[in-house]
């Protein structure tokens, strides 16, 4: 099997490329997804390969070409949608609520609406209360809607593909600081499996359940805990609607013990909802009381210093494990 | 009433007239009925009728093909049956039964029925036309000639999806029949408190869509308009815009009580109903005869009767099937 090594920004952009090469109904659209190669750069060069049809520059009007994007998907289409920030997505959420999750079950399961809508989610970038926010739990309430969080760049590709193969609106939160992190996939693009997490790290000592631009620091902080010996197992959540609950069970069942990682604000946040779950399912399993490391209760300080404090760390990670008895 | 509409009213013969006539009739006795059957609590939920503005979902109707899409709003009766949804889904989807349009799931404001193409009612003021823009995108890019035909009200023209629709139609030149019930009345909230400009077809022009007033209480004007502008929409794919001016005699919901309108007002505007209005021209034209308004009148108490009865009879959806089609079950 060849392999070949993208960055997440380009192994999305192979995603978008391979779909739009494969499937006339695909196209993409959104701010500056043309000329300008998108906010990201996700979508750098796909203008010139694909044309203005098939790659569309919309107007500021997120209500307007996301509900589009809802009724070429209702007619026939597989419409890419992407929306700059997550932050944006609010002018959308009419569309987004109101008619893309519920037109199915509302019209007694005639309509189907294979919508897919990318955005960048998360901080680290000092880009301030208006640019950085972690929403994507907004979404994980919503019956109708599959919502997905690659964090690696195989998933980027991947997910994205199986998202267009999904007769039902998903949407996928890619976190900004991932775009340049760097993977080794497989050469031919394939859809991914989006209807479980993936335990990105074996450990028996401790659960850290965590998605998109936490995994990283997830990952580091099960190093340092290591050379405290203390195995931590890392969980990557992936598809945050609907929440694989059984693969954090089965993990609990060695562990013991959990910590959830989750960028969002801790009041009603995701790692509140995983919490729940595994009060409801796996109380028994845990040795300890679950903890949760979040984002300060804040909206999103421009200073370095102070979007550092507000944000998980791997030292707020460490010190949450290390809070347990082991 | 002024109108800026220029078309030439389709020759009218007796077929035809008759045809208009039953159409328009027909939804001011469903309504009647609809009404009568909350009263009996038979249907709960909002129920907002169509009484007074008949003639702009029949004229318009006559514009459109089965291959074109229809985008409602919450007061919808009309279009839908209009359209041709039968009058028994319509009733048995208010009644809560699984034989409705929408399984009932949906009620009053969410009829569906995708082999008409009508693509539902949309309670979000404003919410139904980037959904009317989508479909008329992916028509144009797959090259098909269709037109999709948009409802909304006067309402809508506060919103922003209202402006951002318009725009990117416009802008993308996409074949949207856009058509704005003025009824002059947001709920509540007559049109001079909610627009600052409130000649809506000159906001239309102001996207670059060509866009005309017409006497929404005149079947015969809002077809012709109706046929003209949805024969441009074919021809160039781009859009049109329609401001039908129009009425509604009842009050917005069966909630409300009519508190902001003067009955003078009302009642200067019923000595328009659309119905009687058409009814008497024909007559004057010796197209129909006393004999011919019995007979139909007769033909649709029957059809509402039957649709009743169907509503009556038809079976509930088993609370077992309430997670059925939020999503697509997915094979393991």
């Amino acid at each position: 099997m060849s392999t070949v090594t993208l960055t997440y920004r380009e192994a999305s952009r192979a995603g978008i490329r391979h779909a739009l090469a494969t499937d006339e109904r695909v196209f993409l659209m959104g701010e500056d997804v043309g000329a300008y190669g998108g906010a990201f750069a996700v979508s750098m060069s796909l203008l010139e390969e694909f044309g203005p049809e098939r790659v569309r520059n919309t107007p500021l009007s997120e209500s307007a070409f996301v509900g589009a994007g809802i009724g070429a998907a209702l007619n026939g289409m597989r419409p890419i949608v992407e929306v700059m920030t997550i932050n944006f997505s609010l002018l959308a959420l009419d569309q987004i609520v109101n008619n893309a999750a519920t037109l199915r079950y509302m019209s007694g399961g005639q309509l189907s609406v294979p919508l897919v809508v990318r955005m960048a989610t998360g901080a680290g970038r000092q880009l301030a209360a208006q640019h950085a926010h972690s929403l994507e739990v907004w979404y994980a309430h919503i019956p109708g809607v599959r919502a997905l969080a690659p964090a690696t760049p195989e998933d980027a590709r991947g997910m994205l593909l199986a998202a267009l193969d999904d007769p039902d609106p998903v949407f996928i939160f890619e976190h900004a600081t991932l775009y340049p992190l760097e993977g080794e996939l497989e050469e031919t693009p394939h859809a991914v499996d989006i209807d479980h997490a993936a335990v990105r790290r074996g450990g028996d000592d401790v659960t850290l359940v965590t998605y998109g631009g936490s995994l990283g620091k997830c990952l580091q902080a099960a190093e340092t805990l290591a050379a405290d010996g203390i195995d931590a197992e890392v969980i990557d959540l992936r598809t945050l609607r609907p929440l694989d609950t059984e693969t954090i069970l089965a993990s609990l069942a060695k562990t013991h013990r959990l910590v959830i990682v989750d960028e969002g604000w801790k009041t009603g946040s995701l790692a509140a909802e995983v919490s729940a779950q595994i009060m409801e399912r796996g109380f028994d399993l845990l040795d300890w009381p679950v903890r949760r490391v979040c984002t300060a209760e804040v909206p999103i300080p421009y200073a370095k210093h102070l979007e550092e404090a507000a944000l998980p760390s791997t030292e707020r990670i460490v010190h949450a494990v290390k809070e347990m008895a082991f | 009433m002024s109108t800026e509409a220029t078309a030439k009213a389709t020759t009218l013969d007796r077929d035809h007239g008759l045809r208009l006539l039953r159409e328009m009739l027909r939804i001011r006795r469903f309504e009647e009925r609809a009404a009568e059957q909350y009263s009996l609590a038979k249907i709960r939920g909002f129920l907002h009728l169509y009484i007074g503005e008949e003639a702009v979902a029949v004229g318009v109707m006559q514009a459109l093909t089965p291959n074109d899409a229809v985008v409602a709003t919450y007061r919808e009766h009309g279009h839908a049956l209009a359209r041709g949804l039968p009058a028994s889904s319509l009733m048995a989807e208010m009644f809560g039964k699984a034989s409705g349009c929408s399984r009932g799931r949906g009620g009053s404001m969410h009829f569906f029925d995708v082999s008409r193409r009508f693509y539902g009612g949309y309670a979000i003021v404003g919410g139904g036309l980037p959904i009317a823009v989508g479909l008329a995108l992916a028509d144009a890019m797959q090259g098909r000639r269709r037109v999709s035909a948009c409802f909304f009200g006067e309402g809508a023209v506060a919103e922003g999806e209202f402006h951002e629709s318009l725009n990117l139609a416009a802008l993308w030149k996409l074949p949207v029949l856009f058509l704005c019930e003025n009824n002059l009345y947001a709920m509540g909230t007559p049109i001079v408190q909610e627009l600052a400009v409130t000649d809506i077809a000159a906001r239309a022009r102001s996207y670059g869509i060509p866009a005309h007033a017409v006497d929404g209480m005149d079947v015969l004007e809002v077809e012709a308009a109706a046929r003209r502008a949805a024969d441009e929409v074919r021809e160039t794919g781009e859009p049109r815009f329609l401001e039908l001016r129009t009425y509604r005699f009842r009050a917005h919901s069966m909630a409300d009580p009519d508190l902001y309108r003067t009955k003078e007002e009302i009642e200067r505007w019923k000595r328009r109903d659309p119905i009687v209005l058409f009814e008497e021209r024909l007559r004057a034209a010796e197209l129909i005869s006393d004999g011919d308004l019995e007979e139909l009148e007769a033909a649709v108490a029957a059809e509402l009767d039957e649709a009743i009865a169907f509503a009556d009879a038809a079976p509930i959806e088993p609370v077992e099937d309430l997670l059925k089609d939020v999503t697509t079950p997915r094979s393991p």
